[in-house]
């Protein structure tokens, strides 16, 4: 991991404030490629919020996002997906009447040269993607409503990785999920950082941080506690700077 | 890929007949309960109810809950509620009759060709544009669409009324009177020819769907299924033109026809009505409105919409225009709804169109789809309007008091959700 180069994404003082509160107060992390960042803190800590501005699902109040060293506008989620962005939100964001094929094109549907949505082709390809991340998904033609947790996370994640992501934003990936997939998600995660993608992993357990994550990017109360290089430092580090919000002093990075 | 084949494959062969057609189940149920209203009530009115004649009304007055039911299939899809439509109706249908009794003959000339387009662009023009200041309101503002549509129903029902003074406005103009019904037909031949072309249309879609699937190495349902449904179809397009055709013009009215033309009508003439033109602009708009939902990226998007407006708004689509874009097309439905409900009353009265918002509501929701949102069909809906109307027609012609009709329909409405929730509840799908 050297830090000499240019970042792959950079998020510079970025401010969010909704009414009179700061929910994210000057907040700057950086993502390289091939790196896994970890973002923490409790609930209502603003990783959340951050995360939302990078996804464009808010807008910043102040600062500046960087691609390749090079500032990009974020307005909305076409914005983010434009910039080859993708989030797997932790709600999923599933439309539960439609089918695996119709939400993993939402927004971005294929097309007959009629300008019909091209239902057969969508279907196929996501016969192939899904073939690939979970072999055992059968359900193509049913709404997602009807699929278990795990499938439906197999969808939302398909969604992130079949447009081509650079930028991988994942907001407990694991949270709803048994041991078996969660296994899957790591192996995913593992899978795609080899494939020079960066990751933001937004996770609770700090077990899966020290697993996953290249780096970790702590906040309390909208502000950044510091960023630390996981091999560097222990678990209880990292849950001091979550509790206590204080930085492991001097082998921090 | 290969094991997956062979489960589905094993499980088509325990699959039911319903299934391997592939048909809707809960639009099967619904055939088979409005067969068995029509089959009672024909017993009932001694045989008078299944007539071509009694079939060409009721399908008449179908056209204008119809219509708009399709444009509420959307509106309630995308978690809305539009209880403006009979207001709508109302205002778009009394600018028209103003304008085409007393503005534009005074400027133009009575009897100009170019008053009927303009009535009619103008009339569409204001249907969409009040759909869309709706919308805006419920989209970009934020207002519950039940306040803005509550008031909207006050609003448009009054300006009519302001518009006419109050007076009903007769209609003569028999180009306007064609889009009506009974004043304008099409005669058997054109009549076939459209059944014939339909039903080619028909199978070539199935066809190509067909043909889509297996390029992409999917499952397809057996020939023989694919054969029964264009049978269905097919058989369903060419028996309702048979009916049509059959109802006899009345030799008093063929007689005017003929006189009206300067000519004798010859002894013994007969003349047969056919497709009605309003029924084809039903049927048209029903069609367009199908594809829109189905193959078109508004009808996804209003879809996907209903069915978690947050996950949409995530995928980039501006659910806030897509607002104003169904209302604004429920908008249109409601102008085109009052030109045939002005033609087919060959007048604008003051109260016309009340009550229709519960008709059409009525309809949508009998038809299936969810006011919770994300779910229904076009083809439903409009099922739903041929069974309120024919429920009504029967109950009228069998000589129940209208205040019985009245409690009846609620009933139904009341009981057809109930049975489609404790369907939805058994299956445990949301199909």
């Amino acid at each position: 991991m050297t830090v000499s180069r240019t970042p792959l994404l950079e998020m510079r003082d970025i401010s969010v404030s909704f009414g009179g509160i700061k929910a994210v107060d000057h907040v700057s992390i950086d993502l390289h490629a091939g790196e896994v960042v970890g973002l923490l803190g409790h609930n209502g800590a603003g990783k959340s919020t951050l995360i939302k501005v990078l996804s464009g699902a808010y807008q910043a109040d102040a600062g500046e996002i960087l691609l390749n060293g090079k500032k990009i506008e974020i307005n909305n989620p076409r914005d983010a997906r434009l910039h080859n962005i993708e989030t797997i939100y932790q709600t999923l964001a599933l439309s539960d009447n439609l089918d695996a094929a119709s939400n993993l094109f939402l927004g971005r549907e294929l097309m007959t040269s009629y300008g019909f949505v091209d239902d057969a082709r969508m279907e196929a390809e996501t016969r192939k993607i899904l073939g690939r991340l979970n072999p055992n998904f059968r359900k193509f033609s049913v709404p997602v409503s009807s699929l278990s947790g795990g499938q439906r996370q197999s969808v939302a994640i398909a969604r992130a990785v079949y447009f081509d992501a650079r930028i991988l934003i994942m907001d407990e990936p694991t949270a709803a999920l048994g041991p078996h997939e969660t296994r899957m998600v790591a192996e995913l995660i593992h899978e795609l950082k080899a494939q020079g993608l960066g990751i933001f992993l937004i996770e609770h357990d700090i077990h899966n941080v020290m697993k996953l994550c290249d780096r970790a990017s702590v906040m309390k109360n909208g502000q950044l506690v510091g960023t630390v290089d996981v091999a560097d430092v222990t678990d209880d580090d990292i849950l001091g700077m979550i509790i206590m919000g204080k930085k492991p002093g001097k082998r921090a990075a | 890929m290969s094991t997956a084949d062979q489960g589905t494959q094993h499980q088509a062969s325990r699959r039911s007949l319903a299934d391997t057609l592939e048909l809707d189940k809960r639009l099967f149920g619904m055939v088979i309960a409005f067969a068995i209203l029509c089959l009672a009530f024909h017993i009932a009115t001694d045989g008078k109810f299944m007539t071509p004649r009694n079939i060409f009304n009721i399908s008449v007055q179908t056209v204008s809950v119809g219509i708009m039911a399709t444009g509420m299939v959307f509106v309630i899809v995308a978690r809305h509620i539009d209880l403006s439509v009979g207001s709508m109706l109302a205002i778009c249908s009394a600018l028209m009759a103003i304008l085409q009794t007393r503005f534009l003959p005074p400027i133009l000339g009575l009897g100009n060709p170019a008053i009927l387009p303009i009535t009619i662009s103008v009339g569409l023009v204001a249907g969409t544009s009040i759909g869309a200041l709706s919308g805006w309101m419920v989209g970009y503002q934020r207002i519950p669409s039940f306040i803005v549509t509550l008031g909207g129903l006050l609003i448009y029902r009054n300006l009519a009324w302001y518009t006419t003074n109050g007076q009903s406005v007769a209609l003569t103009d028999p180009n306007v009177l064609m889009f009506g019904g009974s004043e304008g037909v099409l005669g058997p031949m054109v009549s076939w020819i459209i059944g014939a072309v339909g039903s080619v249309i028909a199978v070539i879609a199935v066809v190509n769907s067909r043909r889509s699937k297996q390029l992409h190495g999917f499952i397809v349902k057996p020939v023989w299924a694919e054969g029964v449904l264009v049978a269905l179809i097919v058989g369903a397009m060419l028996g309702v033109v048979t009916l049509l055709n059959s109802y006899e013009i009345p030799t008093a009215k063929l007689k005017r026809m003929y006189e009206a033309r300067g000519e004798v009508m010859p002894d013994g003439a007969v003349a047969y009505h056919g497709l009605p033109i309003s029924v084809m602009i039903l049927i048209l708009v029903a069609v367009i409105m199908t594809v829109v939902s189905k193959k078109t990226r508004l009808g996804r998007y209003i879809f996907a919409t209903g069915g978690n407006p947050d996950a949409a708004e995530l995928s980039g689509i501006n659910t806030r225009f897509l607002t104003v874009k169904v209302f604004a097309l429920m908008g249109f439905l409601c102008a085109l709804a009052g030109l045939v409900a002005q033609a087919r009353l060959q007048s604008h009265g003051n109260d016309i169109g009340t009550l229709d918002e519960l008709k059409v509501i009525a309809a949508t929701v009998i038809g299936g789809t969810a006011l919770s949102g994300g779910i229904g069909t076009i083809y439903g809906a409009l099922l739903g309007a041929l069974v309120m109307q024919s429920l009504q027609s029967g109950m009228a012609m069998v000589g129940v008091d209208t205040p019985f009709q009245n409690i009846v329909v609620g009933g139904v409405l009341i009981i057809a959700v109930w049975i489609d929730i404790i369907y939805r509840r058994q299956t445990g799908a949301l199909k």
